[in-house]
């Protein structure tokens, strides 16, 4: 079944492809979004496969494991690439009122399909060196849409994202290395059946210990994440969107993998630190938002502060807490987009997005308001929405583990984010535009608009049907937390019943 | 000879270091590509170091005959080099474009994106 497997990798780089050749005038960005509804529909049927079989491999050019390199899916690679092909869909048609023609012609719409195939690319592979070329393709592209456009700020911003991510590649590209050296292997699953067998146990902890520094530079974790707020408040919205969606999740993604999978055997240091990065890491970029003053400042801090959640659901490493981290992950993914899309909006009709010159949006525009009001308060964690789910979940991980001092950090980091979220509700919907203007929603065109507004509302409609149908959701992350915790399936998978 | 591959690479991690914590970028990127490379070297050293013959399988033969050298170590490096080459490229270039655009090389005064004072955002 390796088609089904490469279909999802496949589709990103002809859509880019395809892009380049046609990105004078108009053609390239449609391509982009029927590449991206193609991606969801190839994902879709992975993941029904994935449903059907639980975890599905398959071996890239018949070289039989752990030989070749194998693609894997098992329920957690399969929601990753569903997520990613929406989230790409949602920004791919945001980009065609917001991606001016000027960015179009410089390549867009190709290195953001790159950036989608390499996503998908680090989520569905099952070998080590794999994992670091898809690392690679999706951060060049990454770069490229940074400074794409090129304005002095996106620069300033590169330079920083730039340089740390690179010292992260080299550190993770050594830890390949000697986890090789090691064991002799490549293959993830392979891995994982002969760590245990190594003498020199010190040693891979060790190795562990590069993997969470290589990994939590690209998930932004305490105190390795200065690199987001400086860089993602610089480029096109629709850019920003994509990659608080999913970039920093590539690395939350990355560490659950190996610190399930390869590295479980000295949990009870690995997973300690874990707990308390993710601590940290929630109360710095909580504080670090309630500092800022401008829209996509203050939700990039809050991207830090909510990569803690996952990383406490992945620290606790019970089968509730896995889950959590799961049902966050997806959660996450599909808020934290939709909010730098809103941000995009605001922008678009008011002209800034610092806090001081703005106002009046829930007067003048109040279906902008509505939209905001959905995945600004699920991420807050109002019940009934999806974030209040996501951080139950977790909280009961806690409390049934006796972690209280997480769990009490969790809770107050949750307030912390009401304060936030309701810091731009007041200031940027509530009170009074400064200047006395009334910026509508009407002063767009009518296509535009309604590109600008339909990804927003779709992403919205996805946050309240997983807040009011949370059962099912937390079922599926259940049963993809038991996968990672017990990974006897997943090894079969790759390498036959014999192993 | 693993001995002189280990001092090798301690020595260019050594001053790697010492170049990345400089303030200016262009030292940082030197000291990048030093890292890389022995980054390589690791990679290089982790597959034995082995006076075999050349990964060869003769006419007629499954596999290679005989003591011949890891294959796999060097593959990886390949690999690395050309997307460490890559990155590198880019790297230059954008610090290039950092030099003529904000007028500095100096990233303590890189502050357009993060300025001090909050009155003076773009």
């Amino acid at each position: 079944m390796s088609w089904v497997l490469a279909t999802p990798l496949v589709l990103p780089f002809l859509t880019a492809v395809l892009a380049f050749l046609t990105r004078f005038g108009a053609g390239g960005r449609w391509v982009s979004v029927m590449g991206n509804a193609a991606l969801l529909a190839a994902s879709a049927v992975l993941m029904a496969q994935v449903l059907e079989q639980g975890v599905v491999a398959g071996q890239m050019g018949s070289w039989p494991a752990p030989f070749g390199i194998t693609l894997v899916a098992d329920y957690l690679s399969a929601v990753m690439v569903v997520i990613t092909a929406i989230t790409a869909l949602a920004v791919s048609i945001y980009a065609l009122a917001d991606i001016d023609a000027r960015k179009e012609e410089l390549g867009y719409h190709a290195l953001f399909n790159v950036l989608i195939g390499g996503v998908a690319g680090a989520f569905l592979t099952g070998d080590l060196f794999n994992l670091y070329v898809w690392f690679e393709v999706m951060l060049i592209a990454s770069f490229g849409l940074l400074v794409l456009g090129g304005t002095r700020a996106q620069i300033d911003g590169g330079v920083k994202y730039v340089t740390l991510n690179l010292i992260s590649t080299i550190l993770f590209l050594s830890g390949i290395g000697l986890l090789y050296g090691i064991t002799g292997t490549l293959n993830m699953a392979d891995m994982a059946r002969t760590l245990p067998q190594v003498e020199n146990q010190g040693l891979v902890t060790v190795i562990a210990m590069m993997f969470m520094v290589a990994f939590g530079v690209k998930a932004a974790v305490f105190p390795l994440f200065f690199w987001l707020p400086a860089a993602y408040h610089t480029p096109a919205f629709a850019v920003s969107a994509v990659f608080a969606g999913l970039l920093t999740k590539v690395g939350v993604y990355a560490l659950i993998r190996m610190f399930t999978l390869v590295f479980n055997a000295d949990t009870g240091f690995t997973h300690s630190v874990l707990l308390w990065v993710a601590a940290l890491t929630m109360v710095t970029g909580v504080l670090g938002a309630a500092a800022q003053n401008d829209i996509r400042k203050i939700l990039s801090f809050h991207i830090v502060s909510q990569i803690g959640y996952m990383i406490m659901g992945l620290a606790l490493f019970t089968p509730l807490a896995m889950a959590g981290a799961v049902f966050y992950l997806v959660h996450h993914i599909i808020v934290k987009a939709n909010l730098f899309l809103i941000a995009g909006v605001v922008e678009r009709i008011t002209g800034s997005t610092n806090l001081d010159k703005i106002g009046g949006l829930y007067r003048s525009a109040p279906i902008l308001a509505v939209l905001f009001f959905v995945p600004a308060f699920s991420l807050a964690g109002f019940p009934p929405l999806s974030g209040f789910w996501a951080k139950y979940v977790l909280v009961a991980a806690a409390l049934e583990e006796r972690a209280w001092i997480i769990a009490a950090v969790a809770l107050t980091v949750g307030l912390l984010t009401i304060f936030s979220m309701t810091k731009i509700w007041g200031e940027a919907f509530w009170k009074p535009h400064p200047a006395a203007l009334e910026p509508k929603l009407s002063a767009l065109a009518a296509a535009p608009r309604a590109q600008l507004l339909l990804p927003i509302a779709a992403l919205a409609a996805m946050t309240l049907v997983i807040g009011f149908f949370p059962e099912t959701f937390v079922a599926f992350a259940k049963t993809a937390a038991a996968q990672l915790l017990e990974p006897r399936d997943y090894i079969t998978a790759v390498l036959g019943e014999g192993a | 000879m693993e001995a002189l591959l280990a001092i090798t690479i301690g020595v260019l991690v050594a001053s790697a270091v010492y170049l990345m914590l400089a303030r200016n970028v262009l030292r940082f990127i030197f000291g990048l590509v030093l890292i890389s490379n022995a980054a390589n070297l690791t990679i290089f050293a982790a597959g034995r170091l082995t006076a075999g013959a050349p990964p060869l399988i003769p006419v007629g033969a499954d596999g290679p005959v005989g003591e011949v050298a890891n294959a796999l170590p060097q593959a990886l490096v390949l690999t690395a080099i050309v997307i460490g080459f890559g990155l590198f490229a880019f790297a230059l270039v954008l610090m290039f474009r950092a030099y003529t655009s904000l007028g500095t090389l100096y990233s303590d005064d890189m502050r357009v994106a993060e300025p001090r004072e909050e009155t003076t955002d773009t």
